[in-house]
């Protein structure tokens, strides 16, 4: 008993929850082993700020006492779920991986991570991220490094690299990320796991703390497409509370997983496979490419000229709305504040606003804020935000275009596998540059997904980005699943 | 115009309420500097007649009946988080200078 335990943890949501269906483990069992994991590699990896384990229990119990009861909740009910520290967890520390909200405890619940708890899911912990979600590599958190378990010398891609790093760990059978320009894609490329990025709206962001807010998306990080399907039907859907999610009913997305691909029509761009690229990786995702055209997919080259320009487009766009989000941060309400310093005690309203926020504030967070502000103020409003706004309009177009000619379209998720700490981080733009393969679909609202494809000779993984029109997630997770089931890399695992 | 100087730095640190040592206001003038070169691209897209994007998926403004709706959040937990909190109400220091 004790050795099928031990295994319990790599168990994929799905199969996790057939065996408590059919009462061979109860969420107990699954939940002990998932701590157990975590206690032997969580050292090695440090993907959470806080560990649940105490609520995780309680609510292990439950979920079995339910199952006794025959009043299980759903199909992920007593399943270990990791939440990336960005989700307001109603009397759960949340921090946004930042010192200004170092001793932040939410008096309310997200929304999505309330319809988890709804579903009856069980929270594992709070994982580590960049500091706002701003970064590329969860090396700007305040709190630790989050180490890829496939190289402990590595970064494991951000933002949310703590959830990519403990899905892909066996630290939780799933996590919940955001992704604003990749933040879900990249870190799972860099994982060897899948990360979905649904269509703008889909999923609420209601209590997810707001970064860019025209480009915010919530999605699932699994170890199988299946799975992110199954956690799609629990998180989309309209919420009251954010009246960006569109009133549009919620499909089955698991029954749309196994229609045959043949003859469907995959647009390669080409202003994806260009400069910067590295070839392991530009091989591998061709080598995917030919593999969907083996289960019978017509393969056809085509263009967006205009996302040369989304990178820029984006960072003129999500630094101004950064700087908007960011202004609620004042020392007046929550977080750090010099109002109840006992030292050197704020003498001014504006003298508590700058002392909070000056020492409150990471650099990644102070840069892009001033970038922002930058950007609005007057004089370079039309020059810089009203003129990325109208080239937003042309990415988005190009992309309107090429679903015209296409049903999905393959490129890769980042130009390079997980780099080592310290080599980006020195230099900003060099890691906005990293992201320039996933930055484009958010400005288009697309939905995205990235499926693990191989591994560079160094053994790190490389994923594949696939990507639909707005609202096309279930051809989405169609094509994905099956360039999942024909990869056939599942299955392995990092050693640790 | 993508080239910051030292006085545009200290600007935009007072519009973003931050402040910054001296070897801060050089980092982030050349970091700045640089990203905004890199988005200066921009300006050789033409654009004329283009609208704006700011809403991506087509979705117009949405109203709500004036009630309040759902629990309200007590003065006890708003009371957690809040530095200083006096008679139902946060307490900061006077908007001018006491000095």
């Amino acid at each position: 008993m004790a050795d099928q335990n031990s295994k319990l943890y790599q168990l994929t949501l799905k199969k996790a929850s057939e065996k408590l269906k059919s009462g061979e483990i109860s969420s107990l069992d699954l939940t002990k082993a998932v701590f157990e994991r975590i206690e032997t590699v969580e050292p090695k990896v440090g993907a959470f700020i806080t560990l649940t384990k105490e609520l995780a229990l309680k609510q292990a119990k439950e979920s079995d006492k339910r199952r006794v009861a025959e009043k299980t909740l759903s199909e992920i009910d007593g399943i270990p779920i990791a939440v990336k520290d960005l989700f307001c967890t109603k009397d759960v520390r949340t921090t946004a991986a930042s010192k200004i909200l170092d001793d932040f405890i939410p008096t309310f619940e997200s929304t999505a991570t309330q319809k988890l708890w709804d579903a009856g899911a069980v929270l594992i912990g709070k994982t580590n991220c960049d500091q706002f979600a701003m970064g590329s590599s969860t090396e700007t958190s305040a709190y630790k490094e989050t180490k890829n378990p496939w190289d402990l010398k590595r970064v494991p891609g951000g933002s949310s690299g703590g959830s990519a790093a403990a899905v892909s760990a066996d630290m939780c059978m799933a996590a919940l990320g955001t992704d604003t320009g990749g933040s879900i894609r990249q870190p799972a490329s860099l994982c060897s796991i899948v990360g979905l990025k649904p269509t703008y709206g889909r999923v609420s962001r209601y209590g997810v703390i707001a970064m860019a807010s025209s480009l915010d998306c919530i999605g699932p990080m699994t170890k199988t497409v299946e799975d992110a399907a199954i956690l799609l039907n629990i998180l989309a859907g309209e919420d009251e509370s954010d009246g960006t999610t569109l009133p549009i009913a919620v499909p089955d997305y698991q029954k749309s997983l196994d229609g045959n691909i043949k003859g469907l029509k995959i647009g390669i761009p080409k202003e994806f496979f260009g400069e910067g690229m590295d070839p392991e990786v530009d091989k591998i995702v061709r080598e995917g490419i030919s593999k969907l055209k083996n289960l019978g997919a017509n393969i056809v080259e085509v263009s967006l000229p205009t996302v040369k320009y989304a990178l820029a487009v984006y960072y003129v766009i999500m630094p101004a709305e950064v700087a908007s989000n960011l202004a609620r941060y004042d020392g007046v309400r929550y977080g750090h504040s010099k109002a109840k310093s006992e030292k050197r005690k704020a003498k001014s309203l504006e003298e508590l606003y700058i002392d909070s926020r000056t020492e409150g504030f990471g650099d990644e967070a102070k840069r892009r804020i001033m970038l922002g502000n930058y950007v609005l103020s007057s004089g370079y409003y039309d020059a810089y935000y009203k003129k990325a706004q109208q080239v937003r309009t042309l990415v988005k177009r190009d992309f309107e275009e090429a679903f015209r000619k296409v049903d999905i379209l393959a490129t890769p998720v980042s130009p390079t596998a997980a780099f080592k700490f310290g080599e980006k981080s020195g230099s900003p733009l060099e890691m906005y540059l990293s992201d320039i393969h996933t930055v484009p679909i958010n400005p288009a609202g697309v939905p995205a997904i990235s499926v693990p494809a191989g591994f560079t000779s160094n053994n790190l993984p490389v994923g594949m980005q696939l990507i639909a029109p707005q609202m096309g997630e279930e051809k989405l997770l169609n094509v994905a699943n099956q360039f999942e089931k024909i990869a056939g890399i599942t299955n392995i695992k990092p050693e640790l | 115009m993508s080239k910051l100087s030292k006085e545009d730095v200290l600007h935009i640190a007072k519009l973003s309420k931050l402040r910054l040592s001296n070897a801060e206001v050089e980092k982030f003038r050349g970091q700045l500097s640089s990203v905004l070169e890199y988005v200066g691209e921009l300006s050789k897209v033409d654009t004329k007649g283009v609208d704006a994007t700011a809403q991506v998926t087509g979705l117009t403004n949405i109203f709500d009946d004036d009630k309040i709706s759902g629990e309200r959040t007590s003065y006890e937990e708003i009371k957690l988080n809040a530095p200083e909190f006096e008679e139902n109400a946060f307490k900061v220091p006077g908007v001018f200078d006491n000095n």
